[in-house]
C-alpha cells in the first residue's frame, strides 16, 4: 500500500514537474475552466442580488392588501373606504399610542433620465403615510430630512439617487406641472424601497388626480396573527382583496427574473462546461503524447497503471482547479457589488448589487473539478493503456 | 479548389485532436447563436417598428391615460394620415402572469392602421360580428393550443368589470399573422374597445396611446411636436416618438442586457481563441516536416501560408456553421417555452453575424502559424 | 559549356553560420553532370554530401560559386523562382520516404501535379501511370501507414517522377530499407535512368548501392576526392 502510494506521489510529482515545459497547453485548461467559471458565477450573482434586494424586505410579520388578481401594486387599486376598513382588522400590531401600524399607499411611475443610459426610464414613486415609517422602521433619512406633509417635497431612496439623473439633494425635478424639491436621501436597509421616490400620498394623489391606493401594508402582532388578519378581510363582503406577507410578495415578485437569470446562466454555464470539457480532453490528450514514451518508461521499469491513470488526474484537477479558482475571484473582483437596475414586476426601475456570494464561488469551483474530471478521465485511461514496447519506439 | 482536399486531409490529421477543437468551437458558436437571438429579442421591437408611424402616450408616465376625444384633435393635426388607439389590460391566465400583450382595439381603425397584422377577410367579419371576440397571434394561438370559437377566461389584474368581478371571457375569432414577426409581435391578443368600455368598473373614456401614422415620414418629427403642443397646457399633455424610439427607450429600461451578453461573448470567445490558437500552433509544430516536403516539391511560400491559413478559417467557418444550426435547432425546439419573451428565431442578421466572427477567429488564430510555416526554411524543416 | 552537360557546379562554396562562427562545408567544388548521368556521390559523415545534393536540388543557395542547370544559373534565382524552378525540373527522393501520412498514396503522387495546370482528371490519370510504372497500382487507395518501408519509397519515387523532371535528386533512398527492398529500389531508379532517360544524382553510404550508378563521386571534408568523368 505505501509503495504504491509512494508510486502515485513520484509519478505525480514528475508530471507536475513538467508542467512548465507545456505550458501552451496546460494554459488551456487554466483559460478555459476560468472562462466557464466566471461567467456562470458573474450571471448567477446577479440573480442572487436580485433576489436579496426584493428579499431585503420580505419580514413575515408585515402583510401587504391588494385587489383580488393584482399581479403587483402596480395593478392593484383599494379605494379610500377599503383601506378604513382594512385599518379595523384583528391581528394588526398597535404602535405605542394603541393605533394600529397601517400603510396605505400609492405606488406610480414618473419618467426620469436614466443615468446609465440617458433616457427616460420608469422611477417608482411611493405616496405615504405617516404610518409607512412605523410599518418600516429600517427607513432612516441618511442626508438631508424628511418631506413636510402637505407639500411638493420628496425623498429619494439611496439607489434612485445614483440610478436616476437630477436627484441629487436639493434638485428639484419637474414633472406633472409643476416643482417638487428633493429634500432627503434615505436608507431601507438596503431594500427594493431604496430604488424609489417616497412623496406624501396626499400630494401624490392630488398630482395623479386619483382618489385611492394601491395597497394596504400593516405590521402583524407577529407572524402567525396573518390568518387572523387573512381571514377577517377575505370573508368581508366590502372587499375583494387578496393579503400575502411581505415574504411571500417579495417572492413572487423576483420569481420571473430570477428564474430567467438563473435559465441562463446555467444554459449559458453548462454549454461552456461541455466546450471546456473538450478543451480539457485536447489537453490532457496532449500532454500524454509528448509524454507516451516517458509513461512508457515509467511502466517498463515497473511502475504500475494505476499511479499512472491517478497521476494524469491529478494533473487534470490541479489545473482545474486553478482555472476555477481564477474564474471565482475574477468573478468576485469585477462584479460583486456591481450595481444595475432592470425592470421589476412594478414596470419600474429596480438598482441592485451582484452578489459574488462564496456559495456561487464554491459552486463554481465544484464545477471546475469536474470538468477537470471528465476532462482527465479518458485521457488518463489512455495514457493506462497504452501499449509500452509501442511507446518506448515512438518518437 | 483543387487543394480543398489536401486542407481537408491535413486538418484531420490527428482526428480526435480536430474533432474536440471542433467541437468546443461549435458550442461558442451555438451560444453566439442563443445569445444573440436573447439580445435581439431585447432590442427587437425596434426591428418591427414602422417608421411613419408614431405613438402618442402620456407624458407623464406609462400608466397614465389619455382621453378618447384627443383622438379626433390628432386626426385633425395637419399631417397625420390616420389615428388609433390601444391599451395596456395584462391580466393572468391560468393563475400565471400572461405571457403576451393583451390590448383592447377598435378592430377596423388598428388593423388599418398596423398593415403588417393580417386577418383573413372571414376572420375580420367575424370579429366585428363578436362583441367579445378576440383575434390572437398565429404562434401565441399554437402554443396555447386555442382554436376558433375557443372562451378564453383572463383574470383582470388592472380592470375589473362593473360588477366586481375579474373574469373577463373572450370568444376566439381568429388569427393573424405578423409580417414583421422580428420580435414578440405575434404574440398577443386584440379585443374589443367596445366591450371593454363599457364593461370595466372605472375609466371610462381612456385608453393607453394612440397610434399615429403620418403622411411623410421625414415630418414625423414635426407632426410629433404639433401634436404634443396641442396638449401641453391640458391635464393630459402628451409625448409623441416613433414608433422605434419607443421601442428603444423601453428595451433599455431591462437595463445592461446587451452589456451582459456582450461581456459573456467575450470571454467565451477570448477562451476559444486561446484554446485552438494553442490547438493550431501545436498542430503546424508537428507538422512542420510536411510543410518541408510541399515546399521541397515546388509548393510556394504563399501557397504554404494560404494552405495553413485556410486550414484555420475551414476549421473555424464550420464550427460556426454547426454551432449556428445547432443554436437554431435549439431555439426550434424550445420555441414554446421561449416564444413568450420575444424569442422565435435566430435572424440572418445574427448568422450573418456568427460568419464573420468566425471569419476573424480563423483569420487571427491562423495568422500566426501560416507567417511561420511560409518562413520556414525547407532544410531546417526536412531535419526537425 | 557542353550541350550534353546538365548541371554544371563551379567553385560553389557553402558556409553556415553556427552561432558566431562561420563553418565553411564546401570549399570550391567543381562538378560536371552529363544528361542521362546516374551519379552517385558518397563520402564519409559531415563531408558535405547532402548540403551538395540541397544545392543542386534548389533547396538551398551556395556562398559563392555557380550552379547552372541546363543553362539556368540556378544560383541566382530568387526563393520563389526557385521553387517554381524545382517543381518542374527536379524529383526528389528521400531516406524516410517523407510521404504525407493524412494522404493517400495516389493523393501523394498527385501532389506535385497541384501546381500545375492540369484538370482533377488529368492529374488521377498522370498519378496512376506514375504509381503504375512503380508497380503499385493496387496500392493507390492505401495511406502511408499501410504501406511498407519499400513500398513507401516506391511511391515516393512516383510522386518524384509524376511531374516528368530531368533530375531525380535521391538522398540515402535506402538507408532505411532491408537488402531486397533496396535493390528493388536502386533497380527502379536504373530502369528510370536507362529506360525514361531520367539523370540521377544520389547519395549514399552503402557501396553495394553504389554498384548500381554510373559513376562514383567521392566527397571529403567539402572538397572532391575523385571526379573519374
Amino acid at each position: 500500500m505505501f509503495a504504491w502510494l509512494n508510486q502515485i506521489v513520484q509519478v505525480s510529482w514528475m508530471n507536475l514537474k513538467n508542467i512548465p515545459q507545456r505550458l501552451g497547453t496546460s494554459l488551456v485548461i487554466v483559460v478555459g475552466i476560468a472562462g466557464v467559471v466566471g461567467v456562470l458565477t458573474a450571471i448567477l450573482s446577479m440573480g442572487a442580488g436580485f433576489r436579496a434586494t426584493l428579499g431585503k424586505a420580505g419580514y413575515e410579520d408585515r402583510a401587504i392588501v391588494m385587489r383580488n388578481g393584482a399581479t403587483s401594486e402596480l395593478s392593484s387599486g383599494l379605494s379610500r373606504e377599503q383601506a378604513d376598513v382594512i385599518s379595523g382588522a384583528p391581528g394588526i400590531r398597535r404602535d405605542a399610542t394603541g393605533k394600529p401600524i397601517v400603510a396605505a399607499e400609492l405606488l406610480v411611475i414618473a419618467d426620469l433620465p436614466k443615468a446609465s443610459t440617458g433616457t427616460l426610464a420608469n422611477a417608482a414613486v411611493r405616496g405615504v403615510r405617516p404610518g409607512a415609517f412605523l410599518l418600516r422602521p429600517e427607513v432612516k433619512i441618511a442626508q438631508g430630512r424628511l418631506f413636510t406633509f402637505g407639500t411638493r417635497e420628496v425623498i429619494v431612496g439611496k439607489q434612485a439617487a445614483t440610478q436616476f439623473d437630477g436627484l441629487k439633494l436639493g434638485s428639484r425635478i419637474a414633472f406633472r406641472d409643476s416643482d417638487w424639491t428633493v429634500v432627503g436621501i434615505f436608507e431601507a436597509g438596503g431594500s427594493v424601497n431604496e430604488s424609489e421616490l417616497w412623496a406624501d400620498a396626499e400630494v401624490v394623489q392630488s398630482a395623479y388626480r386619483r382618489n385611492g391606493f394601491q395597497s394596504v401594508s400593516v405590521a402583524l402582532e407577529n407572524a402567525s396573527a396573518l390568518t387572523t388578519f387573512k381571514d377577517a378581510l377575505t370573508t368581508d363582503p366590502r372587499l375583494q382583496v387578496k393579503v400575502s406577507t411581505m415574504k411571500q410578495y417579495f417572492a413572487t415578485q423576483s420569481e420571473m427574473i430570477s428564474k430567467l437569470i438563473n435559465v441562463l446562466g446555467y444554459t449559458v454555464g453548462l454549454i461552456m462546461a461541455i466546450g471546456a470539457v473538450f478543451g480539457a480532453l485536447n489537453t490532457m490528450y496532449a500532454a500524454i503524447s509528448t509524454r507516451s514514451r516517458e509513461i512508457a518508461t515509467l511502466r517498463a521499469i515497473g511502475f504500475g497503471a494505476m499511479p499512472v491513470v491517478i497521476s494524469v488526474l491529478l494533473e487534470a484537477l490541479l489545473l482545474a482547479l486553478i482555472g476555477g479558482a481564477i474564474g471565482a475571484v475574477l468573478a468576485y473582483l469585477l462584479f460583486n457589488g456591481y450595481t444595475a437596475a432592470t425592470l421589476g414586476s412594478n414596470f419600474s426601475q429596480v438598482a441592485f448589487d451582484f452578489r459574488v456570494t462564496p456559495a456561487l464561488m464554491g459552486q463554481g469551483m465544484m464545477l471546475a473539478l469536474a470538468i477537470g474530471l471528465i476532462g482527465g478521465f479518458l485521457p488518463a485511461w489512455h495514457a493506462a493503456r497504452l501499449p509500452v514496447a509501442t511507446a518506448l519506439r515512438a518518437e | 479548389m483543387k487543394y480543398f482536399s489536401l486542407i481537408w486531409a491535413s486538418l484531420f490529421r490527428k482526428k480526435a485532436r480536430t474533432i474536440l477543437t471542433l467541437l468546443s468551437i461549435v458550442v461558442a458558436f451555438m451560444l453566439f447563436g442563443l445569445l444573440q437571438a436573447v439580445n435581439q429579442a431585447f432590442n427587437g421591437g425596434a426591428d418591427a417598428a414602422d417608421a411613419d408611424r408614431m405613438i402618442t402616450n402620456s407624458k407623464y408616465s406609462i400608466i397614465d391615460m389619455l382621453p378618447i376625444s384627443y383622438q379626433a384633435q390628432i386626426a385633425a393635426v395637419p399631417g397625420v394620415k390616420a389615428v388609433a388607439f390601444a391599451s395596456w389590460f395584462g391580466g393572468s391566465y391560468q393563475d400565471k402572469p400572461a405571457r403576451f400583450g393583451v390590448f383592447p382595439v377598435v378592430p377596423d381603425e388598428y388593423l388599418g392602421i398596423a398593415p403588417e397584422l393580417q386577418v383573413s377577410k372571414e376572420t375580420h367579419a367575424a370579429w366585428n360580428a363578436t362583441r367579445t371576440g378576440a383575434v390572437v397571434g398565429e404562434s401565441l394561438a399554437k402554443q396555447m393550443n386555442w382554436k376558433v370559437g375557443d372562451k378564453v377566461p383572463l383574470v383582470a389584474d388592472i380592470w375589473p368589470q362593473k360588477d366586481g368581478s375579474l373574469t373577463w371571457t373572450f370568444d376566439i375569432v381568429g388569427t393573424f399573422h405578423n409580417t414583421k414577426d422580428q420580435a414578440n409581435g405575434d404574440s398577443a391578443l386584440l379585443f374589443r374597445y367596445d366591450y371593454f368600455d363599457e364593461a370595466r368598473q372605472y375609466g371610462k373614456g381612456s385608453i393607453g396611446w394612440f397610434l399615429v401614422k403620418v403622411d411623410d415620414r421625414l415630418r414625423a418629427e414635426s407632426v410629433g411636436k404639433a401634436i404634443d403642443a396641442q396638449f401641453g397646457n391640458s391635464a393630459h399633455a402628451t409625448k409623441t416618438q416613433t414608433e422605434q424610439a419607443f421601442a428603444q427607450g423601453f428595451a433599455k429600461q431591462f437595463g445592461d442586457i446587451a452589456l451582459i451578453v456582450s461581456a459573456i461573448l467575450g470571454s467565451v470567445f477570448f477562451t476559444i481563441l486561446v484554446l485552438t490558437g494553442n490547438t493550431m500552433s501545436q498542430a503546424l509544430r508537428e507538422r512542420i516536416p510536411e510543410l518541408g516536403i510541399l515546399k521541397t516539391l515546388g509548393f510556394s511560400n504563399r501557397a504554404v501560408w494560404w494552405l495553413v491559413l485556410l486550414e484555420s478559417l475551414l476549421l473555424a467557418m464550420l464550427g460556426a456553421a454547426l454551432g449556428l444550426l445547432l443554436a437554431t435547432a435549439a431555439i426550434g425546439a424550445m420555441k414554446d417555452a421561449l416564444s413568450g419573451f420575444g424569442i422565435t428565431r435566430i435572424g440572418w442578421s445574427v448568422i450573418a453575424e456568427g460568419l464573420v466572427f468566425a471569419f476573424l477567429l480563423g483569420v487571427l488564430v491562423g495568422l500566426a502559424p501560416a507567417l511561420k510555416a511560409m518562413r520556414l526554411k525547407i532544410v531546417d524543416a526536412l531535419n526537425a | 559549356m557542353n550541350t550534353a552537360t546538365l548541371v554544371s557546379i563551379r567553385n560553389l562554396v557553402k558556409t553556415y553560420q553556427r552561432g558566431s562562427e562561420k563553418i565553411e562545408v564546401l570549399h570550391g567544388i567543381d562538378l560536371d553532370i552529363p544528361k542521362g548521368d546516374f551519379v552517385c556521390l558518397m563520402g564519409p559523415s559531415g563531408s558535405g554530401k547532402t548540403t551538395l545534393l540541397n544545392l543542386i536540388g534548389g533547396l538551398d543557395s551556395p556562398t559563392g560559386g555557380q550552379i547552372e542547370f541546363d543553362g539556368d544559373r540556378i544560383d541566382q534565382m530568387g526563393s520563389g523562382k526557385l521553387t517554381d524552378w524545382r517543381a518542374h525540373h527536379i524529383g526528389f527522393v528521400f531516406q524516410t520516404y517523407n510521404l504525407l501520412p493524412m494522404l493517400t498514396a495516389q493523393k501523394n503522387v498527385e501532389l506535385p501535379l497541384l501546381l500545375t495546370k492540369l484538370s482533377a482528371s488529368q492529374r488521377r490519370q498522370n498519378a496512376s501511370i506514375a504509381l503504375q510504372l512503380v508497380g503499385l497500382q493496387d496500392r493507390a487507395k492505401h495511406k502511408p501507414s499501410e504501406l511498407s518501408g519499400g513500398q513507401q519509397q516506391r511511391v515516393a519515387i512516383a510522386r518524384a517522377i509524376v511531374s516528368d523532371p530531368r533530375l531525380l535528386v535521391c538522398d540515402e533512398p535506402t538507408g532505411d530499407l532491408d537488402r531486397k527492398s533496396a535493390d528493388e529500389i536502386l533497380s527502379l531508379l536504373t530502369q528510370l535512368n536507362q529506360e525514361h532517360g531520367k539523370s540521377i544524382i544520389m547519395v549514399t553510404h552503402d557501396p553495394k548501392a553504389a554498384e548500381y550508378a554510373k559513376r562514383i563521386v567521392r566527397l571529403d571534408k567539402g572538397t572532391l576526392v575523385r571526379d573519374p568523368a
